[in-house]
């Protein structure tokens, strides 16, 4: 397959080799200031789990270990599925790509519409963030809503983040789908994996703090 | 070390600690002056001495040693290293209270300080120690983050809601010291001061028989026949400064933390469960003794009870005060804009 | 990451000027401001150059409005009670004052408008990385500021610029407003430093080595880690205090087992970092014009260099040393008080080196020297009331008292806004292609230190003798004082209202400058002033030392 539009550097570049390696290196340094941001909010969570361990076993109990590791492997499967799709792109192969780009989002979407029956489930309980609800009038364990509101903050914020991965991944599908984006500046949608893939590693790191342990 | 403190406008230094911490303080600051200048002073002399000649000079490149640039390192770090290794050792001196001292418990809340001492007595804005005995206050807030600062003892902590933080001192001369609050807590942050009244053991051991005894001049107030011919009402002027109504409380008619005692006396009052009750002297009273028994509509519950702290001829003088207002003039010009009103009576209700 | 030019002008390639035989005599090109004149290309131009202007104007508007805040506040410490404000007002004004100061005008200063405008110049490149990033990062600013300055209009926000729970979750003032716009506002400070680093890094011209980048690339470089690494800190716990005081979820609320504590740990871990945001691009600024002044090399360039990375690093390391009396640990307080003290040492190496870089260099006494000059005092007496302050002992007295007003606007104010303006008048000509008048500059930077003395001086005393910070009513003792402080307050403004007058004058009336008013040698100097779209029209020869003053330049301009 030939590119319809010729892909050329942005002006300022000299070539798009040093594009691609100037998009890479943003994309790390983005994943950097992510890193950092939700380490703040682990750092908030490994404090109050040292202050009220009991609460926060409690809370973990509570959650459904099902749906939270469903979830766990279908971003897992995603990730995989973009990976693959980047190699089929730099191939060549730039109907095989969208078509895994494709399935990529869809999980995506299948992860939130997980998320939202949990919330849901949470919902009919009683829990909502803050300590609010009639579940918290049978469970008295100081720390509870400090569990409750991480929880909901950290994995909301998470979502919002799998909705922009989606969102990124949807644009650079149209590119592809346009003939804008192929063999030669696959770099772009390998920087869309990326940050995919740290919305996927981050869950990594929730799943265990809000299900296992 | 007067000179020292004059130089450097620090308060008289009123606890054991405050020597060695202004001595440290002095050091300190003159090495910093005397930086400064030699660094501005430098540059300026450089300038005037390698003065631009012509417009297009050109100039050798001058670099710096490494072994200079070590010696420089070394001497600004230990320089830095022995002032931390001085301060250091007061800051653990001045957390540590040593055993055996007296415990004072310190309750804050917007805007005051309650204090409670170990024979079951308390009090509102003053706290009265002996000199030399070491002090030990625990200390907890009920709302927001308030922070115990006594310059004149160069010792301050933050109170927390939710845990309880210690401070200790020992004053060396009698005096009263003030008590600033150094946390920012809300509209009144400024206003929530008190004092610390140091007594010799004398005076210590009298107060302690009979609670507080203003000093002797100002002894007016104490009820009926205790300054002369000074009217009631007056009397009830000085206690109302003396025991802080005034912090909450205005007699010209304008809202503060607490309603305005001005046209009070014999008005129907609103009260916050949709009561009507007359002010009479009985719920002046009530209002003093038991604040939360009847609370004014629209205003929080922050009146502390001071039940055993007035006297009954304090209590009456206060009466009098507030029965001489009923006519006062319709509050003058300024009243505080509403947001005002509403955010300082909203400002401690947890949502 | 474009693909399809935006520019509808492209330029030739680079190669075709460096054609043997090309006409020396330079060609009139449109500068960057004439290219396109009209008000949508300046609103939606990735041009960096544009960019910084853009920046420059808005933060010098952020910065007097910050500033007339601290004029009202002032005033009204002329009487120890209600002056001209209410005791509300008072305190809305000074959070008001400084979250302004801080997030709308010092963090973005330096970097946003000079490092944006020059910074390509400086590495040899065209643009930053990503351009159209960058403008994205002037416009999230934008929006940022205004949710800030709208929450003024519905009730202000009362909290102080520190924020701290519980009053800040209870506070019945506009507080999710105010800090939605600063957590927006951070998204522009991690986008700009993303910018800044990815260009750092590759977009350098042939034979700009990393050691021979000018040292306000490096300072620069150095505050974009830090603001890359700490920035989202204080977004996430800005956040959950926005849901504290908005949907009243109390993650911070002592009575549901909240900790405030630990929202000071979270805060400062972002906010001692960032004040090195704040003052290392000024300390970029003096290197800059140090060595430009004096004719010479940096005493030592890679001190200067890797002192900026130490400061960045080591600057993580500290936070704790504003809560000595917030009830930590006394070892964890010793640990903040010794990492405090090392941190100082990195900018002590730098004060010295640009001191000796005078030595035995051709100084001419410029308006930006002056500056420097001012600077150099001023910052070294407030770094020094720092590393006091971190000596702990002294601390429990000072904390939360004018000391520490006096400390921070003596590194921010006399470090920072001086270099600031150091640098606006060093690179106006640059801007601009006008220069600004010699004698009136001189003459306000005297009045701007001068008056900046005699308004923050006396309240190192007034901290001394106990004074606290956020006082709205302060007891009599203190009215001398701060009836000097606030005289000095109206000189200083004198000095900077002068400024802005007089820049505003050189725009139109102002002598023209060429390229290379200072004779420097640094990068920027090397084309036309203004500079032409695309920077260098004719690429100059990057091998040259950026302060290499041994030898006359080569050929004057590049355009
Ligand atoms: C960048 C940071 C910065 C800057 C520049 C300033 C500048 C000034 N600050 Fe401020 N200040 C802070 C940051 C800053 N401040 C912070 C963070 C706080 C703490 C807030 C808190 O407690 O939460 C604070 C608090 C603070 C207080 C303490 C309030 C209190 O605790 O009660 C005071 C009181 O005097 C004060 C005064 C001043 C003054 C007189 C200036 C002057 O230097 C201002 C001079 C400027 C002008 C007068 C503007 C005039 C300019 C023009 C008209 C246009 C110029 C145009 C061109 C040059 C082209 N500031
Ligand atoms: C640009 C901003 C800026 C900068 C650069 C600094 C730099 C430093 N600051 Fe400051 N600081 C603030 C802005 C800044 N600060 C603000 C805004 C606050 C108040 C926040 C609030 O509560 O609202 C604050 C508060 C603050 C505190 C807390 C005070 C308190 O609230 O109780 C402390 C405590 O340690 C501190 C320390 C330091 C130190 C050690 C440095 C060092 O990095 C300084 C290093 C520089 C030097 C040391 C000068 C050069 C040295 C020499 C020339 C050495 C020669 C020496 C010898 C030969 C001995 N600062
Ligand atoms: C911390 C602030 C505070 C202090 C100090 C304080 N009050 Fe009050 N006071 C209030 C508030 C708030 C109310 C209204 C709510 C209530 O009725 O409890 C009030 C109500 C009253 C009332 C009823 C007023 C009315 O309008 O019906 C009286 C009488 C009164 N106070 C007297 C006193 C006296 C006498 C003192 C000092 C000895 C004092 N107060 C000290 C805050 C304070
Ligand atoms: Cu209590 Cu400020
Ligand atoms: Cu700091």
């Amino acid at each position: 397959m030939s590119s319809s539009i010729p892909i050329r550097p942005a002006e300022h570049f000299e070539n798009l080799e040093r594009q691609a390696h100037a998009a890479r290196l943003g994309m790390w340094v983005f994943l950097a200031t992510e890193v950092l941001l939700f380490g703040a909010a682990f750092a908030l969570f490994a404090t109050y789990q040292v202050q009220f361990p009991h609460a926060f076993k409690l809370g973990v109990e509570h959650n459904t270990k099902v749906l939270g590791s469903l979830n766990t492997g279908v971003l897992l499967l995603s990730s995989t599925l973009v990976a693959t799709g980047v190699h089929a792109l730099r191939a060549g192969h730039r109907k095989v790509a969208s078509w895994l780009v494709t399935a990529t989002i869809g999980l995506g979407l299948v992860f939130l519409v997980i998320k939202g029956i949990e919330y849901g489930k949470h919902f009919d309980e009683g829990i909502y963030p803050g300590g609010a609800g009639h579940w918290f009038a049978e469970h008295h364990d100081r720390g509870l809503a400090e569990f409750w509101t991480l929880y909901f903050g950290m994995t909301a914020l998470h979502a919002i983040h799998v909705t922009i991965g989606a969102c990124v991944l949807g644009a650079l599908l149209s590119s592809i789908l346009r003939g804008r984006l192929g063999q030669e500046n696959a770099h772009r949608l390998e920087v869309g994996a990326i940050y995919w893939h740290l919305v996927d590693v981050i869950w990594i790191f929730l799943w265990p703090l809000f299900y296992l342990a | 070390m007067d000179i020292l403190r004059a130089i450097l406008a620090l308060p008289s230094g009123g606890s054991t600690v405050a020597d060695r911490i202004d001595l440290l303080h002095g050091f300190v600051i003159t090495v910093t002056m005397l930086v400064s200048t030699f660094v501005f002073v430098t540059a300026a002399w450089f300038t005037a001495r390698y003065h631009r000649k012509q417009d297009d000079q050109l100039t050798e490149n001058v670099s710096a040693t490494r072994g200079g640039e070590a010696v420089l390192i070394v001497g600004i770090l230990s320089m830095f290293l022995l002032w931390w290794v001085i301060g250091f050792r007061q800051y653990v001196e001045v957390r540590d209270p040593p055993e055996g001292s007296e415990v004072v418990y310190v309750d804050a809340k917007q805007w005051m300080w309650k204090f409670a001492y170990a024979d079951g007595r308390v009090s509102n804005d003053a706290l009265t120690v002996p000199v030399g005995r070491p002090i030990k206050l625990v200390m907890t807030s009920r709302d927001v983050i308030h922070s115990f600062y006594v310059p004149g003892f160069r010792v301050k902590q933050d109170v927390l809601p939710g845990r309880y933080t210690t401070l200790w001192f020992e004053v060396k001369e009698p005096g009263t010291y003030p008590i600033w609050c150094a946390e920012y807590c809300g509209v009144s942050h400024s206003l929530m001061r008190g004092e610390v009244r140091a007594l010799g053991a004398d005076d210590y051991a009298r107060w302690k028989r009979q609670g507080d005894r203003p000093p002797p001049d100002a002894d007016c107030g104490r009820g009926p026949g205790s300054c002369g011919d000074t009217s009631l009402v007056e009397q009830g002027r000085l206690v109302a400064e003396r025991r802080q109504c005034v912090a909450c409380h205005t007699l010209d008619g304008q809202k503060h933390i607490g309603p305005t005692w001005a046209r009070l006396y014999g008005s129907e009052r609103v009260l916050a469960d949709g009561r009507r009750v007359i002010a009479d002297e009985g719920y002046l009273t009530r209002s003093m003794m038991e604040p939360t028994a009847d609370v004014v509509a629209g205003y929080r519950e922050v009146m502390p009870s001071y039940r055993g702290t007035l006297t009954a001829g304090e209590t009456s003088a206060l009466v009098e005060l507030i029965r001489s207002l009923r006519d006062a003039p319709a509050p003058s010009g300024i009243t505080l804009p509403r947001l005002e009103v509403t955010a300082a009576s909203d400002g401690g209700t947890s949502p | 990451m474009s693909t399809t030019p935006l520019a509808p002008a492209a330029s030739p390639a680079p190669e075709a000027s460096h054609a043997p035989g090309a006409s020396p005599r330079p060609v009139a090109h449109p500068s960057y401001l004439g290219v396109d004149t009209t008000l949508r290309s300046w609103l939606l131009t990735t041009d960096h150059k544009r960019i910084g202007v853009l920046y420059l104007v808005t933060l010098l508007a952020t910065m007097a409005l910050g500033g007339f805040f601290a004029l009202a506040l002032r005033i009204e410490h002329l009487t120890p009670n209600a002056t001209i404000v209410s005791a509300m007002t008072y305190n809305r004004m000074f959070t008001l004052h400084g979250v302004i100061m801080v997030w709308l005008f010092l963090i973005p200063s330096i970097p946003s408008s000079f490092g944006n405008f020059v910074l390509p110049m400086m590495v040899g490149a065209k643009d930053v990385a990503f351009p159209r990033l960058n403008l994205l990062s002037y416009w999230i600013f934008v929006a940022g500021s205004i949710l800030v300055l709208l929450s003024t209009g519905i009730g202000g926000i009362d909290t102080g610029w520190t924020f701290y729970p519980p009053y800040s979750s209870i506070s019945a003032t506009a507080v999710p407003l105010a800090l939605l716009g600063v957590f927006i506002i951070g998204f522009s400070t991690i986008l700009t430093g993303l910018n800044f680093i990815v260009t750092t890094h590759t977009m350098r011209a042939k034979g700009v080595g990393w050691m021979r980048l000018p040292l306000f690339v490096w300072s620069i470089y150095a505050t974009s880690i830090i603001q890359v690494l700490a920035t989202p800190v204080l977004g996430m716990v800005l956040l959950f205090v926005v849901v504290d005081n908005g949907l009243g979820w109390g993650l911070f609320d002592p009575a549901r087992g909240g900790d405030p504590v630990l929202y000071q740990h979270l805060f400062w871990f972002y906010s001692h970092p960032a004040v090195y945001i704040m003052v290392l691009p000024g300390m970029g600024v003096v290197s800059e014009v140090v060595a430009s002044y004096a004719r010479k090399n940096p005493f030592s360039y890679k001190a200067i260099a890797y002192s900026s990375l130490g400061i960045a690093f080591v600057g993580f390391l500290t936070w704790g040393h504003h809560m000595f009396v917030a009830g930590m640990s006394k070892f964890d307080a010793g640990a903040f008080g010794v990492l405090s003290m090392l941190v100082a040492v990195f900018s002590a190496i730098k004060v010295f080196n640009w001191t000796w870089t005078l030595k035995r260099g051709a100084v001419a006494l410029k308006t930006p020297l002056l500056y420097i000059f001012a600077f150099l005092f001023l910052f070294v007496f407030g770094g020094m009331t720092g590393v006091a302050t971190a000596s702990m002992s002294l601390d429990v007295h000072w904390h939360d008292t004018y000391f520490i007003v006096a400390h921070f606007h003596f590194i921010m104010v006399g470090g920072t806004l001086t270099a600031f303006l150091a640098g606006l008048h060093y690179w106006f000509p640059k801007m601009c292609g006008r220069m600004y008048p010699e004698r009136l500059g001189m003459l306000s930077a005297a009045l701007v230190f001068a008056g900046f003395f005699v308004t923050f001086f006396p309240q190192f005393l007034l901290g001394n003798a106990g004074m606290p910070r956020r006082y709205f009513n302060y007891p009599p003792q203190f009215q001398v004082l701060h009836i000097v402080s606030t005289v000095g307050s109206w000189v200083l403004a004198a000095g900077l209202i002068l400024t802005a007058f007089y820049f505003l004058w050189s725009l139109r009336w102002g002598a023209p400058a060429g390229p290379n008013p200072w004779g420097s040698r640094s990068f920027e100097w090397r084309t036309a002033s203004p500079p032409p779209k695309h920077n260098f029209r004719r690429e100059p020869p990057f091998e040259i030392d950026p302060y290499d003053y041994t030898q006359p330049l080569p050929d004057e301009v590049y355009q």
